[in-house]
């Protein structure tokens, strides 16, 4: 009874004029730069970051939220028309939404998405309004030592579950930390790493690093690789699908769905990985598997269905416990401390009518993005025929901007220009940037929680496991390492993620 | 060059070492304290000290294990991206923002290998409308249109 309660709390706030236009603006803009491939949620949502400032709280997280799971839902009207993922999120629907478009049915490939999608944020809505509460009462309960071995979990979950060489993602979350410490120590008031620049002493922008590591660095290389796209589908016709295929399509929806709200709650988890899972899953248990690969429908269907619910879930953990599971929600924690909100168990009781309206906005949100996607099709396709060369200069005078307006300073968009260097590097080294950047938001609280629980027993280090919930996280994050490190998972992992490209 | 066999893991490891070593170094500068009372100068010396040894074994396994070369393919959009942005940045406060805008759009258009220089223009002339549009009128952005010494 709580929940429906809590449930209308939100739905009076999100259905507000205000709220229902921002939500409106954010998974418009998520739809876009899902539909364009060569930038992501991640640089947009940084770049909107300054902008949000004027703007209320709720407006502003309902906003920004709506671009990451607008994004999914975008990327899979590229991965079907031009076989080229709009979103990382979205690879795998390329192999059998393409082969779907190939055979005339690029409309029906369409449908199935919005409806996988839509079934897929709904559940997802229900389940962080159910598992929200009691997690955030459990959070509760943590000290400073749970918080700290809380997050070492995260960061080995997120190199785990994470494409490509582990030695080089922990190496990435070590480098990410130190960065973070750049500025004033909060304990001392001592500066460090700020070689008497005073525009460092309050650190690198979050922004800054991931402009320069996402915005720039994938822009310089995408222009390396010479060569221009082209579009499969002019006119796109036959949305309706019918009975048969919806029921066959069904199971594997509520598959996708299911997978996706697990796989995104875990930290380092989120859209891509469900998504990904949920293609190997549909693949593993299809009584006659010979269609995949060749336009079979529960291949769109499971992983579309699955990254949207992922997407959604993986708000869970911040909004309960403060810790932001993967890169862009790392943002979302700079989001809610520009407007002053702890991310944390008590946003929920602090500030309910923010924390029930934007689980509300979501549902809300995929009920827009339907109407979004499927009348108005033509349009995204047409958007689609922008060329690149049109299209960089653009976000990057858009990125410009929005380094500039965080702080009204020069020296930021300075600094970016040597992070999109360094994001260069990593690339070519094959050095994947978000756990740097998780590393770098996450940085500053362990130290912190280090410090206090530490200090709380006296400098016995012991104190991690004699405690009960942060014996057993650590443990999980032993048992994570050395699955890892067994050359069978190891070899099992490479081959999960040899069709992934960086 | 056959004694690296993996490039790409040597010098990701050597980046490490240089990263976590630096780290380490500026932060003995700092004080140390104790477990219990931990100064400004402990976690970063011990995050440091743990990216150089993952740094310094990345590039031990690059001497055995086999990999990829680099490749660079064309350095031209690097130095032209870059340095179009860095344009723009030293340009803003002195030239504002039209100015700065359509610079920075027409250096870093030269980056592709579809470069249309009239088709360039009228992206810089378009793009600078539209961000005074709905930067400077829209979301009162505190930076000069115009160069500010001549219309300040």
């Amino acid at each position: 009874m709580e929940l429906l309660h809590n449930l209308a709390l939100g739905l009076s706030v999100a259905v507000t004029l205000q709220n229902l236009m921002y939500c409106f603006f954010g998974v418009l803009l998520g739809t876009l730069i899902g539909v364009l491939p060569g930038i992501g949620p991640l640089p947009t949502v940084a770049m909107l970051l300054p902008v949000t400032y004027a703007l209320p709280p709720v407006a502003a997280l309902i906003m920004l939220a709506g671009i990451y799971y607008g994004a999914q839902y975008g990327g899979s009207t590229t991965a079907i028309l031009v076989n080229l993922p709009g979103e990382s999120s979205s690879v795998v629907t390329c192999i059998d939404g393409y082969q779907m478009a190939r055979r005339g049915k690029a409309g029906k490939a369409l449908s199935i998405v919005a409806i996988g999608s839509f079934i897929g944020g709904t559940f997802a809505t229900v389940m962080i309004a159910g598992f929200a509460p009691p997690l955030a009462e459990l959070a509760l309960k943590f000290g400073p030592a749970e918080y700290f071995s809380l997050m070492v979990l995260g960061l080995i979950a997120a190199v785990v579950l994470a494409s490509g060489s582990v030695l080089k993602a922990i190496g990435m979350i070590l480098a990410g930390i130190l960065l973070g410490m750049i500025g004033t120590d909060v304990n001392s008031g001592m500066m460090r790493f700020t070689f008497g620049i005073p525009e460092l002493s309050d650190g690198v922008s979050f922004v800054v690093i991931a402009m320069g590591l996402f915005a720039f660095a994938e822009i310089i290389v995408n222009l390396e690789h010479a060569g221009s796209r082209e579009i499969f589908t002019d006119r796109v016709s036959g949305l309706l699908i019918k009975w048969r295929e919806f029921t066959e399509a069904l199971p594997a929806i509520l598959r996708g769905t299911a997978l996706g709200s697990v796989l995104g709650i875990l930290p380092g988890g989120g859209a891509t990985l469900s998504a990904f899972a949920a293609y190997t899953v549909e693949k593993k248990i299809a009584k006659d598997a010979s269609q995949f690969g060749k336009g079979d429908i529960r291949g769109v269907a499971a992983p579309e269905s699955a990254n949207n619910s992922g997407a959604q879930a993986s708000f869970i953990p911040l909004l309960t416990l403060g810790i932001p599971s993967n890169a862009l929600m790392a943002l979302m924690v700079g989001a809610m401390t520009i407007h002053n909100i702890q991310p944390g168990p008590q946003v929920m009781t602090a500030n309910p009518q923010l924390f029930w309206g934007l689980v509300a906005s979501m549902w809300i949100g995929n009920l827009m993005l339907v109407i979004l996607n499927l009348p108005m099709i033509g349009m995204w396709v047409k958007l689609l025929k922008v060329p690149y060369r049109l299209l960089y200069p653009a976000i990057l005078v858009f990125c410009c901007i929005g380094v500039y307006s965080v702080n009204n300073n020069v020296f930021d968009v300075v600094t970016t220009v040597a992070f999109g260097l360094l994001g260069w590097i990593f690339v070519k080294l094959e050095c994947e940037p978000a756990p740097l950047l998780l590393g770098f938001v996450l940085g500053p609280m362990m130290e912190e929680n280090l410090r206090r629980a530490l200090l709380l027993s006296r400098g016995e280090p012991t104190t991690f496991v004699t405690r009960p919930i942060s014996a057993t996280l650590l443990f999980l994050a032993v048992v994570l390492l050395v699955a890892v490190a067994l050359p069978m998972v190891r070899s099992k992992r490479t081959e999960a993620f040899v069709e992934q490209p960086a | 060059m056959s004694l690296i066999r993996h490039p790409k893991d040597f010098w990701a490891g050597v980046l490490f070492i240089a990263l976590g070593g630096g780290g380490c170094l500026v932060a003995l500068a700092y004080p140390m304290g104790t477990a219990a009372r931990m100064g400004p100068g402990y976690f970063p010396r011990a995050v440091g000290l743990l990216l150089a040894a993952l740094g310094a074994s990345l590039v031990l396994r690059a001497l055995r294990i086999q990999g990829e070369r680099l490749s660079f393919p064309t350095l031209k959009p690097l130095i032209i991206v870059l340095a179009s942005v860095l344009l723009f940045g030293v340009a803003l406060s002195t030239a504002g923002l039209v100015l700065s805008t359509v610079l920075l759009v027409l250096l870093a258009s030269a980056a592709s290998h579809e470069y249309r220089r009239v088709e360039s223009l009228i992206a810089a002339i378009a793009l600078a409308t539209f961000v005074v549009v709905a930067f400077h009128y829209g979301l009162d952005l505190q930076i000069d249109t115009f160069p500010p010494a001549l219309f300040g």
